[in-house]
């Protein structure tokens, strides 16, 4: 190994440093990115527990009182929680990147980050409260 | 107030370490003093044997580019009073093989640099009589940004995927490939959304944005792909429409 390594002015050896596991420790932002990408699993998770609701629903009033019972588990409470504040993570995280790859022009001029960002967030709001009168409505 | 401020410069020299290691030097602070201006002391005054690039001291050329306390910078930029009472960790550029010392290999940026094709490419070239391509302020508008690149390659000691996946075209290219790709003259645009298109390409990067943090050109290279992606997306999704249209 250290005979075939050896350098000669001919045979240069550079040095190359393998990227550790754990290189999202290294930093803060990488940290953040990490729990950005982790999540996607919540989001997931979410979906799940509204096609549950959706079957519940479905299945006559008798089996949506039965999921709420089950919601009410002090162990569903937890895991929602911390899946809410990991769902909220990603919508803002994603708002607040959204002018990254959305350049929008008016009247040849760029638009700043902070309307494109705004816009989102309306956006976000306005169909918030949408949903939230038609169920009132109902 | 501090007279000397200490270096800890990593060291790799092929013929006698086996791999990097860290050598001390206490060198003079003065508040005007940037980091390549310390190594450069160092050079001239301590230990001639250090190796390190540079050239025009005004972050211009881009070739001074090291990790300074972890974090990539230009050392003609990160001044020594921003790192008091040091020490101060002075790096090669990480993902990047090591040469001697401070130098890195950038053989293979180089190569794909030259991929993504970054120059003005045109179907048929106009007739020298017709005069010049010209192109108005808005349109200069469009790319200026993405071409105020200077191939620092602070962008790719700063991109984890880099690190992670050799494949990856990398930042810097691929915002230069914009920045072509934008341009009211060229139409090479897909072509070089072909080449960007398979694996090492666009879709490698997952965002984590650091590329555009430390820009010391403020092009924004990770802006520069998200948009790329959208451009792609929205015309793969034409040409599945309309098979028909123009392509």
């Amino acid at each position: 190994m250290t005979g075939q390594n050896r350098h000669t002015p001919y045979h240069p050896r550079w040095y190359r440093r393998r990227v550790s596991v754990w290189w999202w420790l290294q930093s803060w932002p990488y940290a953040k990115f990490v729990l950005r990408e982790l999540t996607s699993l919540f989001v997931a998770y979410y979906a799940l527990v509204t096609l549950w609701k959706l079957r519940a629903l479905a299945a006559g009033p008798q089996a949506y009182a039965g999921f709420l019972e089950r919601m009410r588990s002090p162990l569903l409470i937890v895991l929602n929680s911390v899946a809410l504040i990991f769902v909220l993570f990603h919508s803002i995280t994603w708002f607040n990147l959204a002018p990254k790859a959305m350049v929008v022009r008016l009247a040849g001029r760029r638009l700043p980050d902070w309307a494109v960002q705004s816009a989102n967030y309306l956006a976000w709001a306005i169909v918030s409260g949408v949903i939230v009168w038609v169920l009132r409505r109902g | 107030m501090a007279e000397t401020i200490t270096l800890s410069v990593a060291r790799y020299r092929p013929e006698i370490e086996p791999e990097p290691a860290f050598q001390d030097y206490r060198v003079p602070y003065r508040k005007d003093w940037v980091v390549l201006d310390a190594l450069n002391y160092i050079k001239d005054n301590l230990d001639g044997s250090l190796s390190f690039r540079w050239s025009c001291r005004m972050g211009v050329c881009g070739s001074c580019g090291m990790m300074v306390n972890g974090t990539p910078k230009l050392t003609c930029a990160a001044f020594l009073s921003d790192y008091l009472p040091g020490p101060i960790r002075v790096e090669p550029l990480q993902y990047f093989p090591v040469v001697r010392d401070l130098v890195v290999d950038i053989s293979d940026f180089l190569r794909k640099l030259h991929k993504v094709k970054p120059w003005i490419e045109r179907e048929e070239e106009k007739p020298l009589a017709e005069g010049e391509y010209r192109q108005t302020p808005e349109q200069l508008d469009r790319y200026k940004q993405f071409s105020m690149c200077i191939n620092c390659l602070l962008c790719y000691a700063a991109c984890p995927i880099y690190g992670l996946e050799g494949s990856f075209v990398g930042p810097a290219a691929i915002a230069l490939a914009q920045r072509y790709n934008l341009d009211s003259r060229d139409q090479g645009s897909r072509d070089r959304m072909e080449t960007l298109s398979e694996q090492g390409g666009m879709w490698e990067c997952t965002f984590v944005g650091e590329c555009t943090k430390v820009c010391p050109k403020k092009v924004d290279p990770a802006g520069a792909i998200q948009q790329y992606k959208v451009a792609t997306a929205t015309q793969w999704f034409k040409s599945l429409l309309m098979p028909w249209g123009s392509k």
